[in-house]
């Protein structure tokens, strides 16, 4: 067998190799969206929208948990994205070169990856232990603070794409940085903002790991927020692990109400993005 | 700068200029008060986590390291069990993971035509996007069950027999165990591996791979001889992100693993992680030495992670960071 010839053959057993692992990749989402539709679809025939969480066997719906994690979910991104952008602001703008930026930089970074019930012990130690019960606020700032790192880095890598001319352009008619900033930078990088904003609320609608011990659950309907709330991934959680068939249906639909409201919020995300051109960030 | 450029117009005008200056100083402070926000809620986890975990340390001292007992009714706790079912599942994510993403990477970056790599890169990374929560009862009501009468008993009746390796194929498929939580981490993770290593690949200048070509090497030549060496640095770092996210993943773990403190030298059967041991007893912990013992063990994790994370992100910082910014 000539060389010439086992190097070719080597050469379509690597290539055939990457792409039987891509299937795989494909098969996996595959497997799990069609899953998720065969069993959340089935559980859609309860009255989701319109009844709280049910006892065990009798019929019920899901509209508690999905208030609560609206609720949740909306306080989260309006502490932490306010809070995320005037951080990547500073790291974009006012201390773009200094030795700090890069130090926050990596911290932020690190944060980003940190895992997620890991910031839910420490609101637990800082919120829940302090305030002596477990409550709805304390899992609104559990979310924040993973929304947090998410924003500050859209942010920063968004503000980075407006063009240098444009600053300088503001700068010469006399304009302080603020001013800059906030009449010529925020809305030139307006939709590579938005799209982070919308990662950052996909990225925390799907927590379950920092509600668990901040927010707890509430099988009944509750609008306080200095109680515990019930939220459709900790429900998901209980009821799938629970031996009933109508709360296992019940964790399905609220699965697939989930994932989509999710694949919806990236997919649009993804949109924006694109039409600002290759280059910027992908996430 | 801007400070400077606009002071003499603003001679003419004192109480507008006094006026911008005082919100410029506003805004900048503000968004500097932000950005050291960042800094100190690092150092803020940190230090709660501590101090939560200081009852178990300071009663268990090093065996919370070293000892695998951990009984909430004598209130014995060791945290070697869940250090072990994290490190075990970790690793059996990453043997499968990180073959599988390179491919995947390969695939985008050097064989998909131009059409398919954009639908198929966003689809991998729309894998990511999905919640860790529907990785879990997928794992527990379609992986666990097919896992237990396919590639389990295959498992066994194949590598059991075996010396040495066969021990960790022993005993009946439970389905739910430290080898199916590391096939969900798996699946979890390969997105994040493979988009960063398909970033790294897409970094490699294109002369470098002609000058590959133009020697008369194989696609598979250039990719293992070209590409690979030339992004060395940022695969370690995106496997090493990837072996972060496995680590520290909760939800998914939970489901799957079967939540038993005990170490066992079968993959198949059940044990605990970390953070699966957190989620499933914190809210049903009574005393306050359990309680500080479930904080301790979240102080190990990220301790662990932090270690790692650091690391990947120390590996990845020397890249240009426009490139990196999937992850």
């Amino acid at each position: 067998m000539s060389r010439r010839f086992r190097r070719k053959v080597m050469n379509v057993v690597a290539l055939t190799l990457s792409g039987v692992a891509t299937l795989i990749g494909l098969i996996f989402l595959g497997a799990i969206l069609w899953t998720l539709f065969k069993n959340g679809l089935e559980g859609m025939k309860a009255p989701i929208f319109t009844a709280s969480t049910p006892p065990p066997g009798s019929p019920g719906g899901l509209l508690n948990a999905i208030y609560g994690s609206a609720v949740m979910t909306l306080i989260g991104i309006l502490i932490g994205a306010p809070i995320g952008m005037l951080a990547g602001t500073y790291l974009a703008e006012y201390g773009r070169a200094k030795r700090l930026s890069t130090v926050i930089r990596f911290v932020n970074d690190v944060l980003l990856s940190a895992p997620s019930i890991i910031i839910g012990l420490f609101i637990y130690e800082i919120l829940v232990v302090t305030m002596g019960h477990f409550s709805a606020i304390a899992g609104a700032v559990a979310l924040a603070v993973i929304a947090l790192p998410v924003t500050v880095r859209t942010t920063e890598d968004m503000l980075n794409l407006v063009p240098q001319g444009m600053k300088d352009a503001s700068t010469a008619m006399g304009a302080y940085h603020w001013r800059t900033i906030t009449s010529v930078i925020y809305p030139a990088a307006r939709s590579g903002l938005v799209t982070g904003l919308l990662l950052s609320i996909a990225r925390i609608s799907g927590e379950t790991a920092p509600l668990l011990f901040t927010a707890l659950n509430n099988q009944f309907w509750s609008s306080n927020l200095n109680a515990p709330m019930a939220n459709l991934p900790v429900v998901i959680y209980q009821f799938a692990q629970s031996p009933y068939e109508n709360w296992q249906q019940l964790a399905w639909a609220g699965a697939l109400l989930i994932t989509l409201t999710i694949l919806f919020l990236s997919i649009v995300a993804r949109f924006l993005l694109s039409a600002l051109g290759p280059g910027s960030a992908r996430k | 700068m801007a400070t400077e450029i606009a002071a003499p117009a603003a001679a003419t005008e004192p109480r507008h200029a006094a006026v911008q200056r005082r919100r410029e100083k506003l805004f900048r402070s503000a968004t500097f008060v932000a950005a050291i926000l960042v800094l100190t809620l690092l150092g803020g986890v940190a230090v709660s986590l501590l101090v939560g975990a200081w009852p178990a340390f300071a009663q268990f001292k090093i065996g919370f390291l070293t000892q695998t007992v951990w009984n909430p009714v004598t209130e014995k706790f060791g945290a070697l069990a869940a250090i072990y079912g994290t490190l075990i599942s970790s690793a059996i994510a990453m043997l499968l993971a990180v073959p599988i993403s390179f491919g995947i990477a390969v695939f985008l970056t050097e064989l998909a035509p131009t059409w398919m790599r954009r639908p198929v890169g966003v689809a991998i990374e729309l894998l990511a996007a999905v919640p860790s929560i529907i990785f879990g009862i997928w794992g527990l009501f379609v992986l666990a069950p097919l896992l237990q009468h396919t590639v389990q008993p295959w498992l066994i009746d194949g590598l059991g027999p075996l010396p040495v390796i066969g021990a960790l194929f022993q005993g009946p498929p439970f389905g739910i165990g430290v080898f199916t939580a590391g096939v969900v981490l798996a699946v979890m993770v390969i997105p994040f591996i493979s988009a960063v290593m398909r970033d790294v690949f897409e970094t490699v200048p294109d002369v470098l791979k002609e000058s590959g070509y133009g020697l008369g090497a194989t696609t598979w030549e250039v990719i293992w001889k070209v590409v690979v060496p030339h992004s060395r640095a940022g695969m370690v770092g995106g496997i090493m992100l990837g072996l972060g996210r496995a680590l520290g993943e909760t939800m998914a773990v939970t489901f799957v693993i079967g939540n038993a403190h005990r170490i066992s030298t079968s993959l198949l059967a059940p044990g605990t992680t970390i953070s699966a041991s957190i989620a499933n007893e914190f809210t049903e912990a009574v005393g306050d030495l359990y309680t500080s013992s479930l904080v301790a063990l979240g102080a190990l994790l990220f301790f662990i992670t932090f270690t790692v994370i650091a690391a990947a992100r120390y590996m990845l910082l020397r890249l240009d960071r426009r490139a990196m910014s999937s992850v």
